[in-house]
């Protein structure tokens, strides 16, 4: 058994490099906001980071820098100057702390933020498009919005080959051309095909390591917290994807898992619950948050977030090199397809992870200001409990507002739920030796 | 000479704090009931002494302590603590076996809780960081009418022209009960509006988690003989209700020390109030 002290050097080593190429990253931001250059602006689900890196523009998301507000605990003073300027305090949490650091100028806790050069998203998420207004009003930004066809209807999803899909595809790769003249614009610069190969390639490996990753996590015990470490990749996986840094990152992580479990090396604490988190983290008190259920011997194996939000890795997804623009197109189509999806097809996919990661319980955390990915939980929740019957936990709080995160509450809840979970394994031991 | 064991529950709740001490049969002997104010540990030390003295019996006979309720952490003489979620259900199933729904009305929040038949708890919902349908929505109106809280429940049972109170809001519920005594309503109605709305609110949080026969109300509003028959009437079922019924948490709490008891297991904690 490996002990603390005998500790080697790969275990970790993704937290540590996570962490040092998260800082570089704003580092570069902040030298190109000092130099008075912009950045381009995109989101998490759907961010054509590829066509962006193929330009060399600096890259900035906007949910990311206020999602780290929250972890840095200043989130509240960025709220509070939004809703000063007259943002309402029900909209999305997201929004309201960009908004404060614009009006402050970029002003944040890890880096001074460029202003915006160029807009790029995608109707994954119907705010995406108001909040791009916001910095297309306040300065005069360039904005351009991929529209991606969704499902047509439940259970009706077209694979590529198919009529309708072949046209979705067509559709979003016209779309994709118009986004390069527009980038050849802003840039000054030719688009570079070769380049673009490169930029692909460099994804491909990401999307690639990010899926055995995940899989690997299968491990008893789990090699990784899904909720803790999981968001140190995911900043990597969005941040970086299209890089040579960030494939050779997710390399080394694999490379990290793959001792990890050979070895049997779990998390830090003694897992006794093994659990999935549906929604978005907690940042107003994250390690907070994490702990009230590893004091409790629970951790996270697997979790929604770090699909729907890992910069449109599709679970793997393989660029065609061959043809480098259709191929980009038929991946943002299924991501962000699957993106908007989500609250009907994430039953499927905790119900895989269910199978595939042995689980105890499942986690359910709806928050307060973005009802997108909040609304369907409850009734996802109740689907899961009448088909798998596996014991689940319904937590609201926010991801970015601690005004309506309740410790206190949310502690009672969570003690509530393992108590539950270890009656259970007691009638269960009782009835075997019975 | 046989010695008994005893066991005991303290659940110190955001308004009141009840202690109860149980026999080896599960019995109630000795009940406590006070108000917590601002010293918490003392309200806990307090409840546990009288509840005791009632039963008779010397601290050191009390085998195991369990704390329950918001401030259960400062139950600094208990053994252990369990959530007031777990103690309410396995309560509720010790006085009334065929229960399978909870609803415990308490001080700032209300919950619904799905239990089994050996008392696991397999479901449960709350109130969410807000006090509409709870019993401050009770003391709220019961403030805006200066009207004692032990009153509001006959009062309102006397209604003959029900009023329809619309927010759900307490601090709202405030103003909107003032603005009915504006408009010359009758106390009687308005109340039994208050008493309509909770229980809606209530019916909504225990439909999260299925209604299932039998349901036992319990906490402190279980009292208020007004807000069993709006429940009862939104329900359209009977209610379990004994006197013990405010007892729940703390019962449930002694309970849970009883398994412990039972199963022989060291106290791991002893401090004030216990001499050891």
């Amino acid at each position: 058994m490996t002990t603390l002290t005998d500790t080697p050097e790969i275990v970790g080593r993704g937290n540590r490099e996570g962490a040092d190429l998260f800082r570089d990253w704003f580092t570069d931001l902040n030298e190109t906001a000092k130099s008075g250059n912009t950045a381009a602006y995109v989101f998490v689900m759907g961010s054509i980071n590829e066509i962006l890196k193929t330009f060399d523009f600096p890259v900035t998301f906007p949910e990311i820098n206020s999602l780290q507000t929250a972890v840095r605990r200043v989130a509240h003073e960025y709220l509070e100057e939004a809703e000063d300027y007259g943002y309402s305090p029900d909209i999305c949490g997201y929004v309201k702390a960009d908004v404060g650091t614009q009006l402050r100028g970029g002003e944040h806790p890890m880096a001074q933020i460029p202003k915006p050069g160029l807009t790029v998203l995608t109707n994954a998420c119907n705010t995406y498009i108001k909040w791009a207004e916001i910095w297309e009003r306040m300065y005069g930004t360039p904005m351009f919005t991929i529209d991606i066809p969704g499902t047509r209807q439940e259970g009706l999803i077209t694979l590529p080959g198919e009529h309708d899909f072949e046209g979705d595809r067509t559709y979003v790769e016209t779309q994709l051309k118009e986004l390069i003249t527009l980038c050849e614009e802003v840039s000054g610069t030719k688009f570079d095909i070769d380049k673009f190969r490169e930029v692909l390639g460099y994804a491909n490996t990401m999307s690639a390591s990010w899926e055995r990753i995940l899989d690997l996590n299968a491990a008893r015990p789990s090699l990784f917290n899904a909720l803790t470490d999981g968001t140190i990749y995911l900043g990597v996986a969005n941040g970086l994807r299209g890089t040579r840094e960030g494939a050779e990152y997710f390399e080394r992580l694999v490379e990290e898992m793959e001792y990890k479990a050979a070895n049997g090396i779990g998390q830090a604490i003694e897992e006794r619950y093994r659990l999935v988190f549906v929604g978005v983290p907690c940042y107003p008190i994250f390690r907070r948050f994490n702990e009230l259920f590893t004091d409790w011997g629970g951790t996270f194996v697997n979790s929604t977030y770090l699909w729907f939000a890992s910069g449109g890795t599709n679970r793997g997804f393989q660029y065609d090199l061959d043809n480098p623009l259709t191929s980009l197109a038929e991946g943002i189509l299924i991501n962000v397809r699957d993106a908007m999806d989500s609250m009907f097809h994430q039953n499927r996919a905790i119900a895989d992870m269910a199978e595939n990661f042995d689980i105890d319980g499942i986690i359910y955390h709806p928050i307060k200001s973005c009802r997108t990915v909040s609304t369907g939980l409850a009734d996802g929740r109740k689907h899961m409990t009448e088909q798998f019957g596996i014991p689940s936990l319904f937590i609201e709080s926010d991801m970015m507002d601690r005004r309506v995160v309740s410790e206190a509450q949310m502690k009672n809840r969570i003690d509530a739920f393992f108590e539950g979970l270890a009656s259970r394994e007691r009638q269960a031991l009782a009835g075997q030796k019975g | 000479m046989i010695t008994l064991a005893y066991a005991a529950g303290v659940d110190v709740g955001s308004t009141q704090t009840k202690a109860v001490i149980i026999n080896e049969g599960g019995e109630i002997v000795g009940r406590a009931l006070l108000d917590t104010g601002a010293n918490v540990i003392q309200a806990a030390e307090n409840a546990y002494i009288v509840a005791r003295d009632e039963a008779g019996i010397d601290e050191r006979e009390v085998e195991y302590v369990v704390g329950t309720g918001y401030g259960r952490y400062r139950v600094t003489f208990g053994n252990t603590q369990v959530t007031e979620i777990s103690c309410h259900g396995r309560g509720a199933v010790h006085l009334f076996p065929n229960t399978r729904t909870v609803v415990d009305m308490g001080g700032q929040d209300t919950k619904a809780i799905s239990v089994a038949a050996n008392g696991e708890i397999t479901d449960f919902c709350m109130n969410d960081k807000c006090a509409a349908g709870t019993g401050r929505f009770l003391g709220a109106a019961a403030a805006a009418l200066d009207i004692p809280l032990d009153d509001l429940g006959p009062v309102s049972l006397t209604s003959t022209k029900p009023i329809k109170i619309s927010t759900t809001c307490t601090v709202f519920a405030e103003s909107e009960v003032l603005a009915w005594i504006g408009k010359g309503k009758k106390i009687e109605d308005i109340l039994w509006g208050v008493h309509t709305s909770i229980a809606a609110r209530s019916a909504g949080l225990m439909r999260r988690v299925g209604i299932e026969d039998e349901i036992t109300f319990t906490g402190g509003v279980t009292r208020n003989k007004g807000m069993v028959k709006a429940l009862e009437e939104r329900l359209e079922k009977p209610l379990n209700i004994s006197e013990d019924c405010h007892f729940m948490g703390a019962l449930g709490a002694a309970l849970f020390a009883l398994d412990e008891v039972k199963t022989g297991r060291t106290p791991v904690k002893t401090g004030a109030g216990v001499k050891s």
